[in-house]
C-alpha cells in the first residue's frame, strides 16, 4: 500500500482547547491516521490565516483549524474573532481559486478526545478524496518563483 | 549561530514501544543548528534532567528542544531544569511525541516520521526563541470589597484579618444586605441577625477595614496589583462625625409614610431613615427623593431638633480616589418583584407576598413583632399557600435557571409558620424538592413529617380572590393531575433570585463578563469558581449565581484567600507570553500607525494610546502602547494588526514560520 496517496495535513489549534482536547485523545489511547501534525497557538485569535497559504505552498494538502467552542475561551472571545477572519477570508480564498473544502474549522474542546480523533480522521479522509493539492502548488509556484514571502 | 540540544525521550514504553527514539535522536542530529541530540529512558527523571543540564553546559546550548510528553504536562519541569543549567528557561520548548504521537497511532514507520516531524519543526522554532523575562508588575495591598451583605462582610473580614486594607463599599444606608432582613435560617433555624450582627459590628470597628455606606462605584482603570477606583459617596446631608445616631430627627420628620425598603413596603420609613435598629453605622441619612425640604425648600424640622447640628442640607455627592490591589465583587440578588406574577396576583391582591416578605412578618423585629398576620386586615391566617419556583425554572419567563435557595426557604417559613400558629395549615405547591446540602433534606422532611407542611407537586394555575379568601386552583401531578382547590388566607411566592438591576453596567466598568442572566461570570465554571476573566477582580456570593448563606461565605473566604495570596507578594511575577508593538529605540521608529484596531478587540483593555513626540515635545504620531500587566498573551491583536506592528512574545511571527514551513518537509 506505499502508493496509496497519504495526505499532510497541518492542524492550527488552540492551547486551551483543542490541544488539551487532542492531550486527551493520547491519554485515552485513541488511534488516529498519523497524517496530522499539531502547531499550537495560545488562541485561534492568533492565527494568521495567510498562515494556511503558507502551509500549502510548503506541500501541505489541507489544514484544520480548531479552538475552543463559542463562549468558551479562555481570552473570551479569541475565537469569535478566528471565526469571523474565517468566514470573510473564506470568501477571498474562494474567489482566488483556492479551495477551501481542504480548510476544515473546527471546534475541539479539553474534553473532546474523541472528537478530536474524529476530525482528524474525517479530514483524513476527505483530503484523500480530494487528492493531492498539486493545482495550488503550480499555482504559487508560478507566481511566486522569484519573490520570497516575507512576514 | 544556534546551538540546539535535542532530547528524545522513551517514557519507559509509552514513547519507546511505538517510536523508534534512537533514529529520531540520530535524524535529528543531522537538522542544521543541533550539536547535540540523545535519546534516554526518562527524560523527566533527576538523571534525564541532568543529561539536559550537563549538555547545555558542555555544548553551550542556546535552545533545547525536549521531546517527550505534552508541554501542558512538563514544560515547567524542563524550563527550571535549563534555568538551573543558566539557560533561559524561554529558550526551551517541547515535542509532544507522546499524547500527540506515540500513543494515537500504531507502532511504524509513519509514526516514527510523524516524531520526527514533530521535532523537527520545535527544533526550527526554538531557533527562534529569544530569551525573556518574567514581567514584574508591583502590588499594592488594599483590597475593595464592593457589597455589604453577608459575602462582603465575611471577605472584607477575612482579608482584614489577614493584615491588608479593605475598603468596604456599600450601595445602601447600612451594610447587611440580604441576610439582615431574614427572620431565622435554614437548616438550623437560628436567628439571622443573631449571627450577621456582631459580624456587622466587627466591620465598624476593624482597624484595617474602611466603610464607605450610601456609595457606589463610579469608575475603575489599571490591572491587577494597580486599579484606581472612583468611588461616589452620595450626599447623606448629616455630618457623620457631629452624629451622635441619637435618632430624634427620625421621630420627629413630618415625612412618615414611605414604603420601608427594609421591611419590604410592609412598613413605613420617614424621609431622614436609619433602615433598620441594628443598622451599621448607626446614623442616619436623608431620602433626598421623598424629604419635604428637599422636595419643596420647606421644613428643616430634623435640623431644628437635632441637639448636635449634625444635619448639612447643602452636602454634596463626593467622589473620591483610591488605589487598590484586588476587588472582590459581592454584590448579591434582588428578589424578582411586583408586575412578574400577574396570574398569581401580586400587587393586585394584597395577601399575596414574597418571601422575602414573610421574612419581615416572621421576623421578631418586623412590622408584626414575629406575628403571622396578612397584610391586608392583619387576622393571623389559618391556611397559607406557599408558592415555590414562582419565575424559576420557567424559560417562558425568561428565567431557565433554578433560584436554588427558594426549595429551603419555603420548607423553613411553612415551619415557622406552624410553630407560631399551631392550628394552621402551609399548602406547599412545588416542582421539585432540590434539597442537596448538609442537613437540608432533612430539614424538607421534618417540615413535612413534623411540622405537617402539605405538599403538593403541580403547578398553580388560578388564583383569585373570593369573600376575602385566595382561592388557590391547581394540580396535583402526584394523583394523575387532580385537581385541587385551596381556599387560603395568604399565599407567598418564592420569587425568582435575579441579578442586581445595575450588575450589567457594574460589569462593563469593570471589564468582567457576565452571563446571559446579568449574573457575574468565573473565570473557570471549576477549577476557578472565585475568579473573574479580569485578573484581580474576584466573585464572592450571589452575585455570581444565587447561593445560600453557607455557600456565599464559602465563596467570599475562597475569594479572600485568593486575595491574600495575590498580597503575599510584593511584586507579581507574570508570563512573559505577551505582545509587544514593534519599536526601536528611538522610539520615533515603530511601524504602527495608530488605526486603534488593536485597543478595540483586545478583550484585556490592555492596549492604550501613546504619542511620539519629537525632541521639541511635538506629537508626531500616536501608536498603540501594550501594557504588559493586562496583556494576558491570547494575541487576537497580532493576527488583528494590519502592518504587522504587534508580535507576540513566546508565539512570534518568525516563530510560527519556522513552525509552519518545517512541519512538511519532504
Amino acid at each position: 500500500m506505499t502508493n496509496e496517496f497519504e495526505p499532510k495535513i497541518v492542524a492550527f489549534v488552540c492551547n486551551w482547547c483543542t490541544y488539551a482536547g487532542a492531550d486527551l485523545t493520547g491519554t485515552s489511547r485513541i488511534k488516529y491516521s498519523p497524517n496530522v501534525k499539531i502547531i499550537r497557538f495560545p488562541c485561534t485569535g492568533r492565527i494568521d490565516f495567510m498562515l494556511l497559504l503558507k502551509a500549502f505552498s510548503n506541500g501541505a494538502d489541507g489544514v484544520i483549524v480548531s479552538g475552543c467552542h463559542p463562549n468558551d475561551c479562555h481570552y473570551t472571545s479569541g475565537n469569535f474573532h478566528a471565526r469571523r477572519r474565517w468566514i470573510t477570508f473564506r470568501v477571498l480564498l474562494d474567489f482566488m481559486g483556492i479551495d477551501i473544502n481542504r480548510i476544515v474549522f473546527a471546534w475541539v474542546s479539553a474534553a473532546e478526545g474523541a472528537k478530536w480523533a474524529e476530525v482528524v480522521n474525517s479530514t483524513v479522509n476527505k483530503i484523500k478524496e480530494l487528492g493531492p493539492y498539486e493545482n495550488y502548488r503550480e499555482i504559487i509556484n508560478e507566481v511566486w518563483e522569484e519573490e520570497k514571502w516575507e512576514i | 549561530m544556534a546551538r540546539i540540544g535535542v532530547f528524545i525521550c522513551h517514557c519507559g514504553e509509552n514513547i519507546g514501544a511505538t517510536v523508534d527514539c534512537f533514529s529520531v535522536a540520530a535524524e535529528a542530529a543531522k537538522l542544521p543548528g543541533v550539536v547535540y541530540s540523545v535519546d534516554y529512558k526518562y527524560m523527566c527523571s533527576d538523571p534525564g534532567q541532568s543529561k539536559i543540564k550537563d549538555a547545555i553546559h558542555e555544548h553551550k546550548l542556546t535552545g533545547v528542544v525536549v521531546s517527550a510528553c505534552s508541554p501542558r504536562m512538563h514544560e515547567p519541569t524542563f524550563r527550571k531544569a535549563c534555568a538551573e543549567a543558566g539557560l533561559n528557561p524561554y529558550r526551551c520548548e517541547m515535542a509532544n511525541i507522546r499524547e500527540h504521537c506515540s500513543w494515537v497511532h500504531e507502532k511504524g514507520e509513519a509514526t516514527t516520521k510523524k516524531a520526527f516531524d514533530l521535532v523537527r519543526t520545535l527544533v526550527e522554532k526554538v531557533k527562534n526563541n529569544h530569551s525573556l523575562e518574567p514581567i514584574k508588575v508591583p502590588v499594592n495591598k488594599t483590597a475593595i470589597v464592593i457589597g455589604g451583605g453577608v459575602a462582603g462582610i465575611q471577605a472584607s473580614l477575612d482579608i482584614a484579618n489577614g493584615g491588608h486594607k479593605v475598603i468596604l463599599v456599600e450601595r445602601e444606608p447600612s451594610i447587611g444586605g440580604h441576610m439582615s432582613q431574614l427572620s431565622e435560617t435554614f437548616p438550623t433555624l437560628d436567628c439571622s441577625q443573631c449571627i450577621l450582627t456582631p459580624r456587622m459590628v466587627e466591620i465598624a470597628q476593624h482597624p484595617n477595614i474602611t466603610l464607605y455606606t450610601y456609595s457606589e462605584l463610579e469608575s475603575m482603570d489599571g490591572f491587577i496589583g494597580n486599579f484606581n477606583v472612583r468611588i461616589r459617596r452620595k450626599a447623606k446631608s448629616i455630618d457623620e462625625k457631629l452624629c451622635t445616631g441619637c435618632g430624634l430627627c427620625c421621630t420627629k420628620c413630618p415625612t412618615k409614610k414611605i414604603p420601608s425598603e427594609f421591611e419590604q413596603g410592609l412598613a413605613n420609613r420617614t424621609a431622614i431613615y436609619v433602615p433598620f435598629p441594628q443598622a451599621v453605622p448607626n446614623k442616619p441619612v436623608i431620602d433626598r427623593t421623598n424629604c419635604r425640604y428637599f422636595q419643596t425648600g420647606k421644613c428643616k424640622v430634623c435640623q431644628k431638633f437635632c441637639p448636635t447640628g449634625a444635619i448639612r442640607f447643602e452636602q454634596e455627592d463626593e467622589i473620591i480616589e483610591v488605589k487598590a490591589g484586588a476587588i472582590v465583587l459581592a454584590t448579591g440578588f434582588e428578589v424578582k418583584d411586583a408586575g412578574f406574577f400577574p396570574e398569581y396576583g401580586y400587587g393586585k391582591y394584597k395577601d399575596v407576598i414574597t418571601g422575602l416578605q414573610f421574612e419581615r412578618l416572621a421576623s421578631a423585629s418586623g412590622p408584626t413583632q414575629g406575628e403571622i398576620r396578612r397584610p391586608s386586615d392583619g387576622k393571623i391566617p389559618e391556611k397559607v399557600v406557599f408558592i415555590a419556583c414562582a419565575g424559576s425554572r420557567d424559560p417562558a419567563k425568561g428565567i431557565s435557571y433554578c433560584s436554588k435557595i427558594c426549595c429551603m426557604y419555603t420548607a423553613k417559613h411553612a415551619m415557622l409558620y406552624k410553630h407560631k400558629v399551631h392550628e394552621g395549615t402551609p399548602y406547599v405547591f412545588y416542582m421539585d424538592i432540590r434539597a442537596a446540602g448538609k442537613n437540608y433534606d432533612e430539614f424538607t422532611r421534618r417540615a413535612i413529617e413534623e411540622d405537617g407542611a402539605k405538599y403538593i407537586r403541580g403547578r398553580v394555575s388560578n388564583l383569585y380572590e373570593k369573600d376575602r379568601k385566595l382561592i388557590v386552583r391547581g394540580a396535583d401531578t402526584l394523583l394523575g393531575g387532580k385537581p385541587v382547590e385551596i381556599e387560603a388566607d395568604m399565599v407567598v411566592l418564592a420569587t425568582a433570585a435575579v441579578s442586581c438591576k445595575d450588575s450589567e453596567s457594574l460589569a462593563q466598568k469593570l471589564h468582567v463578563s457576565y452571563d446571559s442572566y446579568h449574573f457575574f461570570a468565573e473565570a473557570h465554571p471549576k477549577l476557578k469558581p472565585v475568579e473573574t476573566n479580569t485578573a484581580g477582580i474576584f466573585l464572592a456570593g450571589a452575585c455570581q449565581a444565587p447561593k445560600d448563606i453557607p455557600e456565599s461565605v464559602a465563596a467570599a473566604s475562597g475569594a479572600a484567600a485568593k486575595v491574600i495570596g495575590l498580597f503575599s507578594n510584593n511584586e507579581l511575577t507574570r508570563e512573559p507570553v505577551v505582545a509587544k508593538i514593534n519599536q526601536t529605540p528611538p522610539p520615533v521608529f515603530s511601524t504602527c500607525m495608530g488605526c486603534e484596531l488593536c485597543m478595540q478587540i483586545c478583550p484585556y483593555q490592555a492596549i492604550d494610546k501613546e504619542e511620539i513626540k519629537n525632541r521639541n515635545g511635538e506629537v508626531i504620531k500616536t501608536i498603540a502602547k501594550i501594557n504588559p500587566g493586562l496583556c494576558q498573551g491570547c494575541g487576537t491583536c497580532v493576527a488583528f494588526c494590519k502592518s504587522k506592528s504587534i508580535d507576540l512574545e513566546g508565539y512570534s511571527n518568525k516563530q510560527i514560520y519556522a513552525e509552519v514551513m518545517a512541519v512538511i518537509n519532504d
